[in-house]
């Protein structure tokens, strides 16, 4: 499956520049439809396709502006545009609630799961693809079946595991289980980066007396950057969107992440709570879309890597 | 290579070596050193939950002290339970509709992002907007769309004059189902287009054109060349799809909390609100284990179905 299917995958880059290795240079038979009638069968669809997908962002991003005045108020004032934009929500946001907090937690843990995962997915990887071992064949498989299991079929027994271990309502918790999600993920990637490295590499290192810590640290890790890269924000972007495992394991406000305490501590009965809670999804998102702005050619190849088996 | 020398050539071994030097250079024991942290954790908060998760639905404890072995009682009374049943047949209905349409949408939405457009890079980019976005913080954005006085997508089809009177987006049982399948195939929908789009590029233009010289139509360009070549990647993305789809539990609890009436519980947010809210862990854990089939059904459906075409060409299946 795994090489079949490597061949026949474009890189990450030709997805996002549009030049596919098997495509030709010639604009092939695009002119054969004329401007009219491209408009109907490829512009109106995608412009529809992509108005839906983006309309909620702009909604969110309005509603965090919109004084409360006009917030309900669809009548009096149009309601798709603002000119008296506020950043009173925002500011309470920020300031009056523990909003800052929450985000702290967000990324502490999202930082320390994902390395975490990343130094064990590495090691685990380079076992598995180089070292062969008995049996490395079997454990990979397992590793993707791992994958398989949803952690909304796992959160009963593992807050009963992480009670026993007296890990229950601290950061530990979610530090300690985010990697289950991860690890196997991530191994997966790092095992298709792995195989990509010529063995003859290795072999001259073997040879000139190096140990394998040695050129796992020298060899492989330098040359499969990309991977690493790929494996780390798709990593942060699964803490920083972990749900179920956060809800069910912290109860105290001042551990929660920002998804849980949106949801939990941020819902009150105050009628224009929609502005502030607009405003903390947005900033809540804010640093994965920047992440992603970055890094938009890995967050494809760890897509199609992790597809693509 | 030094490791197989070493095995290979006993003869040869220029002293004893010692048993820690053994321990640093054997390639069973390296292995073993190498995959300690991630089977650790595997093991430990993996493997091990989903054992004890199976057993606990045999039990019957509570939060806060442990159960005694009660057989199939949590299963049978399960069974008798409406608001069980009602939530798998959501989850089914959920999973099916939810996933068919990702797949269509997705593959259409490839399909157009494949053609000659300007700004191609920023658009595939955008297109994957929503995969990024956490799924609490979009589901809290559907909720204010969807609220059921002040929602705009209400108050633009009045303005239109399409409708007289608001729509309770999450307050009608039929309304609630509609409307949270509609945030799931918003949010699962970039992902399908974007692996098919990877998929889409390989596929080479000359094979278009050899078959409009043969005066194939577009429908039959799609049905004969690009559907048999995407099979293998299909397979996968749905497979995932429907996998994430059937136990999904973020967009439920924030939209609805599995309401009204239950109309909305699927079986993870039954299983939560029934083991940690109530309290009734062995109850919860038998509504997880009772996914597990489901689950591997959905899988082998999904994967098997779509895989089949390829063991009929004749092809190899690695």
């Amino acid at each position: 499956m795994t090489d079949a299917l490597a061949g026949k995958v474009a890189t990450p880059r030709d997805v996002l520049t549009g030049s596919a290795p098997l495509a030709d240079e010639t604009e092939g038979m695009s002119y054969l439809h004329s401007l009219p009638r491209r408009l109907i069968t490829v512009y109106l669809p995608l412009s529809l396709i992509m108005f839906v997908l983006l309309f909620p962002f702009y909604w969110m991003a309005l509603t965090s502006i919109k004084p409360d005045e006009q917030l309900l108020d669809l009548d009096t004032y149009s309601p798709f545009w603002t000119w008296n934009p506020t950043i009173k929500h925002i500011y309470k946001l920020l300031f009056e609630t523990e909003y800052p907090i929450w985000l702290w937690n967000t990324m502490l843990v999202a930082v320390c799961a994902t390395a975490l995962s990343i130094i064990a997915s590495v090691l685990a990887a380079y076992a598995i693809v180089r070292l062969r071992y008995k049996g490395a064949q079997w454990v990979g498989g397992a590793i993707f079946l791992a994958y398989l299991v949803p952690p909304s079929i796992l959160f009963i027994p593992l807050s009963t595991v992480v009670f026993q271990y007296g890990l229950f309502d601290t950061p530990f918790a979610l530090i300690l289980t985010y990697p289950t999600i991860l690890i196997p993920f991530s191994t997966w990637l790092l095992m298709g980066y792995f195989k990509t490295i010529p063995f003859e590499l290795e072999e001259c290192a073997l040879i000139d007396g190096a140990s394998r810590w040695q050129i796992l640290l020298r060899i492989v890790l330098p040359l499969s950057v990309p991977g690493l890269i790929s494996a780390f924000i798709f990593c942060f972007t699964l803490c920083w969107n972990e749900f179920i495992y956060a809800l069910t394991f912290i109860s105290s406000t001042q551990y929660k992440t920002v998804p849980v305490a949106i949801v939990t501590a941020l819902v009150d009965g105050d009628i224009y709570r929609w502005g502030s809670l607009m405003a903390g999804a947005m900033i809540g998102s804010l640093p994965l879309v920047i992440l992603y702005a970055f890094f938009v050619e890995h967050y494809v190849s760890a897509m199609t890597g992790a597809v693509k088996e | 290579m030094a490791i197989a020398f070493e095995q290979a050539g006993t003869k040869r071994v220029m002293r004893d070596a010692t048993a820690w030097e053994r321990l640093k250079t054997n390639r069973e024991w390296l292995s073993l050193w190498f995959m300690l942290p991630a089977a650790a954790f595997l093991i430990l908060f993996l493997a091990y939950p989903l054992g004890l998760g199976i057993w606990l639905s045999f039990t019957d404890p509570r939060i806060g002290r442990s159960g005694v072995f009660i057989g199939l009682e949590n299963y049978e009374w399960l069974w008798g339970d409406a608001t069980f049943r009602l939530a798998v047949f959501n989850t089914v209905l959920y999973t099916a509709v939810a996933s068919v349409i990702k797949f269509a949408v997705g593959l259409y939405l490839a399909l157009l992002l494949n053609e000659k457009l300007p700004f191609k890079a920023i658009l595939r980019a955008l297109v994957l907007v929503p995969f990024i976005v956490p799924t609490v913080l979009s589901a809290i954005a559907f909720w204010w769309l969807f609220d059921p006085q002040f929602s705009i997508i209400s108050w633009s089809l009045k303005k239109m004059g399409l409708i007289t009177a608001n729509i309770d987006f999450l307050g009608d049982i039929w309304n609630a189902r509609w409307s949270v399948i509609f945030a799931n195939i918003w949010r699962g929908v970039p992902f399908v287009a974007i692996t098919l789009l990877a998929g889409l590029q390989t596929v080479s233009p000359s094979l278009y054109e050899a078959a409009t010289i043969d005066g194939a139509t577009p429908w039959q360009r799609f049905r004969f060349i690009t559907y048999p070549l995407l099979t293998p990647i299909i397979a996968v993305v749905m497979t995932f799809s429907v996998l994430f789809t059937f136990t999904d539990f973020q967009l439920i609890w924030v939209m609805t909390r599995g309401g009204p009436v239950n109309a909305t519980h699927l079986m993870a947010t039954l299983s939560y609100q029934r083991a940690i809210l109530g309290g009734q862990l062995g109850e919860g854990a038998a509504i997880s284990t009772a996914m597990i089939p489901f689950l591997l059904a959905a899988i082998l459906v999904s994967w098997f179905g779509l895989q089949r075409r390829k063991w009929q060409q004749g092809e190899s299946n690695d």
